[in-house]
């Protein structure tokens, strides 16, 4: 399509009906209540000149440029900020309206530079197009250095990798300074001075950089001139084209414009119709997509026979043909069991679902899982166990109508920031919040946000935590009696559990190290102070209770009956972007898509008789048990969708012991990643830029996927699945994504509705889609359950094996960071590395007091399992005896230190709990160019 | 982490804990669903194998589900 420009009504929408009737410039409009005179004329057609409006903020009225005449009303008022009212009789232009703005204007460019004609926002400035509609012609007063006392001088600050700010072009509109605040929820940005000195700043005499800004582009995005403009606009010029797609960052899938010039990729805009984002992005999803043009990409397919050969560049039919006749040989040799795949949380659907069925229909067996396995298999297991359905419960928008808001285990702002920025403003607008982690994250406090109670347990109590909470529910007499008795089960049975003293809050106190009195009072809040929801992530999860937790949530849900309608819920913050899709294209070994066992028959019967070949009716391998078999030898061959197993599966040696193993290791990717490096073919993969196909997010939103630019391989990835399937003798063809995602749809109940057709007719869709909901699901389990009644669990506390000792008397978490992503293959390849260049070990002063560390030392850190070096940050952030690193980079390699230990119902790995020992590396040993990555295979 | 102890073992050892609060039987007949349920039937197999071997390292819950497995 040409260049998008998204209609601006200048002031949000109010919600409600539509009741009051005005008219604009002699036009009938009505709008609801509290609309403003603004919004008004713009839906009746008329647009009133702005510059200090937009709709995406409240209205602020400085500009003086929006005015208007009223009926009965005195002097000219700021259309902006006047509301409607029934009867109202509204002008916006005349010959006084006319020569108010003008001088309004003239005042504006009588300090600006007139460099239209070379200025990055030639024709994307709204001062240039206030200008032309105002009608301004001459500036009186005069213009540049001639004119006396302007801002011309005013210097431009570079600091960002992103974009600049050119205070010369400055107009002191606030646009930015109250999208930061509005928007993002940061408040970064300021006004300082008064008068004529105005400006726009980045906190107190420091550079954008070194501002607290988080550089999510709504700034940017605000700005009416060219003062806050893109690196990349500057450097290439406007972009002339759109096309919508869906960031492959993070699982709130944000829709972006992706703007270019031709084929060249300009800019990406968060999209204001995007179910997920309604206009905001993060540094990410707004900046970071350089990776997809980086040198390092492999662009054409790579073979070997044994690693330790150089890597021969091969055409695509030799790829295929060799690791076809491969798979087969090594199948004919060990068995038909000897080899699988893992799908990928970053591809899209249409390629999950291509890679499971190559599994089943072509490799013959159920060897398949996916890397969601790692972060959120407990969350499948535990809502289906509970609800009867494997996703979570609301869509973002619902956090708009809590009350109280439960986060556990999970760090918005740095992990889901777009919602995270969402979650702030909903707790500035009085929602009360309950922050259970070890860390005091930053909303546990930040600017105009502060958490009710932080409940600082020890790392691995989350059940018995959760477990407390249920308790005080059930023995003060909160449990919603009638919701229970209505919509759930097992609830008896549960409660006389729940009741128990070992659960109540003062025996919880010592074990999790949390006051009785604290937990006590967050209980009250969740069951009582209103609607309330449960967001956790993978700090749920990542335990070796993780499902258990999950089934402890909703519990609590159910006998607070804060299930089932806007507020409420549970909701699952999802890691990557793809994780609720790849889950729902079956790619577990023990279900088809759809969560449907392999052992329903009528469930196989679909596919068998579509796919035209038996499925086999036992569950397969999961990734864990690949590597076991692997070393064990039962496993000799593995394919890898676009996923960096060596660097992001805990105990790393243990991974590349199976990795090294096998027989043939083939990887799908773009990069050689670490685990490449293991590999005997690299099949090339796609960016999110050249992909047709679709993402689900967490709250089960399936965006499109559209390509910007043809693949640069040449190929779409399950193009490649579906070669690889035909070269081992099975007949797989698709014409398009769409073609696989209407297959997806009529052997997937929950997916029936969805076409390609309808997601770009309605834009996005929530599964189920299907005759019952045509139009998706944004809340799930209005009237029932999906299994019908909601089931209580018992949830009993069975603490991790993982102790700390004098050993290894620190427990380390990990998680993640805002500039970085997942094992950062992709964002350590963009300027988001200026944020992050290394993992760090963040540890209490305490802890490092003892030890002898400072800020900035190198540090060894090591567990039973292994060992690595890393920078430590002192930080108060972090309890005694607790320490956390992130996993972006693989000089750190975190996993290195991480055990075998898993979830016991799904094998998730506890990374969130490894007993580790953290020692002062002697200053006379520290050579940081000598330094490797802690996972073995040498340098790159 | 219970070094030198096979997989399956770990695994099934660290279900039962989770069963414990039940009674033998049932938390067997957990376990054994569990296990038909998720694990790949060679996983299944070998702790058949070892459960009947007389090994003396398995939860006695798991033990039983081993049995119990092998008649599902």
């Amino acid at each position: 399509m040409t260049l998008l420009k998204e209609a601006d009504f200048g002031t949000p929408e109010r919600p409600g009906a539509a009741t009051v009737n005005l008219t604009v410039d002699g036009v009938p409009v009505t709008v609801p209540p509290g609309t403003s005179v603004m919004r008004a004329a713009k839906q009746a057609g008329v647009d009133v000149p702005k510059l200090c409006a937009t709709d995406n903020l409240e209205a602020f009225g400085s500009c003086r440029l929006c005015v208007v005449e009223i009926d009965g009303v005195r002097g000219t008022p700021a259309s902006c900020t006047t509301p409607v009212a029934d009867g109202m009789i509204v002008r916006t232009q005349n010959e006084r309206l006319g020569k108010l703005r003008r001088g309004v204007m003239e005042l504006y460019i009588s300090d600006h530079p007139l460099d239209c004609l070379t200025c990055s926002a030639n024709g994307d400035c709204e001062l240039q197009d206030m200008a032309g509609v105002t009608g301004l012609r001459e500036v009186r007063y005069g213009s540049g250095v001639e004119a006396g006392a302007n801002h011309l001088d005013a210097p431009t600050d570079t600091s960002n990798p992103y974009f600049d700010f050119e205070a010369s072009k400055c107009i002191a509109c606030s646009r930015c300074v109250r999208a930061c605040d509005e928007v993002q929820g940061t408040l970064a940005l300021t006004i300082e001075g008064r008068g004529f000195d105005s400006k726009v700043a980045a906190g107190a005499g420091v550079s954008f950089f070194e501002s607290d800004c988080v550089s999510c582009g709504a700034c940017v995005q605000a700005c009416p001139t060219a003062t806050l403009q893109e690196k990349s606009v500057i450097e290439l010029g406007m972009p002339t084209r759109t096309v919508l797609t869906t960031c492959a960052y993070c699982g709130v899938g944000c829709s972006f414009k992706a703007e270019l010039r031709g084929d060249e990729l300009v800019r990406m805009v968060p999209y204001k119709n995007g179910g997920a984002n309604e206009g905001h992005s993060c540094v990410k999803g707004r900046f970071a997509f350089g990776y997809a043009s980086h040198p390092d990409r492999v662009l054409e397919p790579m073979v070997r026979n044994t690693v330790s050969e150089p890597w021969r560049k091969v055409s695509w039919d030799e790829a295929i043909s060799f690791t076809a006749r491969r798979l087969r040989e090594i199948q004919a040799e060990h068995g038909q069991g000897s080899i699988g795949a893992i799908t990928s949380s970053r591809t899209t659907n249409e390629e999950v679902y291509a890679v499971q069925k190559m599994v089943r229909a072509v490799f013959g067996n159920n060897n398949v899982d996916t890397c969601a396995r790692v972060c959120h298999s407990p969350t499948g297991y535990g809502l289906k166990q509970t609800f009867g359905e494997s996703a979570g419960t609301q869509d973002f928008r619902s956090v708009d109508e809590c009350d109280v808001i439960l986060l556990i285990g999970s760090n918005p702002t740095d992990a889901h920031p777009v919602f995270g920025s969402r979650m702030k403003q909903r707790l500035r607008n009085g929602a009360k919040l309950i922050v259970i982690d070890p860390r005091r994250i930053d909303l546990v406090r930040s600017p105009h946000v502060e958490a009710a109670y932080h409940l600082e347990l020890a790392p691995g109590t989350n059940v018995a935590i959760i477990n407390a909470l249920a308790h005080v529910v059930v023995t003060e007499g909160l449990v919603d009696r009638e919701f229970v008795s209505s919509r759930c089960e097992d609830f008896e049975a549960w409660e006389t559990f729940i009741a128990q003293p070992e659960h109540s809050p003062e025996a919880v106190s010592e074990i999790s190290g949390v006051p009785a009195e604290k937990i006590r009072a967050a209980a009250r809040l969740y069951a009582t102070g209103g609607n309330a929801a449960i967001y956790y992530g993978l700090g749920v999860t990542e335990h070796s209770q993780g499902s258990t937790m999950v089934m402890g949530m909703a519990n609590l849900a159910m006998a607070t009956g804060n299930i089932g309608r806007p507020g409420v819920g549970v909701n699952p913050m999802r890691g990557q972007n793809n994780v609720q899709g790849s889950c729902d294209m079956g790619s577990f070994p023990h279900e088809l898509p759809g969560y449907r066992h392999v052992s329903d028959d009528d469930v196989r019967d679909i596919y068998e008789k579509l796919w035209g070949t038996p499925i086999l009716d036992e569950p397969g391998l999961r990734i864990p048990n690949m590597f076991d078999a692997a070393i064990d030898g039962s496993f000799r061959a593995l394919f890898v969708q676009g996923e960096d197993i060596a660097q992001s599966d805990p105990n790393t040696q243990h991974v590349h012991a199976a990795l090294a193993a096998l027989d043939l290791l083939v990887v799908q990717d773009l990069f050689v990643n670490e685990t490449a490096k293991f590999a005997h073919v690299l099949l090339p993969g796609t960016s999110f830029l050249e992909k047709d196909g679709t993402f689900t997010n967490a709250e089960r939103r399936i965006n499109r996927v559209r390509p910007i630019m043809a693949p640069r391989t040449g190929k779409q990835e399950w193009e490649i699945v579906c070669d690889l399937a035909q070269a081992m003798g099975y007949p797989m063809h698709y014409d398009s994504a769409a073609q696989i995602m209407d297959e997806i749809a009529i052997t997937t109940p929950t997916f029936a509705g969805v076409s390609f057709g309808k997601l770009d007719e309605l834009g996005s869709i929530q599964w189920p889609c299907n005759v019952d909901h045509p139009s998706g699901t944004p809340i799930m389990h209005e009237d029932e359950f999906t299994r019908g009644k909601g089931r209580f669990m018992e949830t009993v506390y069975v603490p991790t094996s993982e102790r700390s000792t004098r050993k290894y008397p620190l427990i380390l978490t990990t998680g993640r960071i805002l500039s970085q992503y997942n094992v950062g293959a992709q964002t350590r390849r963009t300027a988001n590395v200026a944020w992050h260049a290394e993992d760090v070990l963040e540890l209490h002063p305490h802890d490092a007091e003892v030890r002898g560390v400072t800020d900035g030392d190198l540090v060894a850190l090591s567990s039973r399992v292994g060992r690595t070096e890393l920078r430590a940050r002192i930080s108060d952030r972090m309890p005694v005896g607790v320490c956390y690193t992130t996993f972006h980079h693989p000089v750190s390699g975190a996993n290195v230190v991480t055990t075998d230990n898993s979830d016991w119902a799904t094998n998730c790995p506890e990374y969130k709990v490894t007993a580790v020992q953290v020692d002062l590396v002697p200053a006379s040993t520290v050579t940081d160019a000598a330094r490797e990555p802690a996972v073995a295979g040498g340098k790159r | 982490m219970s070094a030198g102890v096979p997989p399956y073992v770990r695994l099934a050892n660290e279900i039962a804990a989770q069963f414990a609060h039940r009674s033998p039987t049932d938390a067997a007949t957990a376990i054994a669903n569990h296990l038909k349920a998720v694990w790949d039937p060679r996983m299944k197999q070998a702790l058949i194998d070892h459960a009947n071997s007389g090994a003396t390292d398995l939860d006695p819950a798991a033990a039983l589900a081993a049995k119990k497995l092998q008649a599902l």
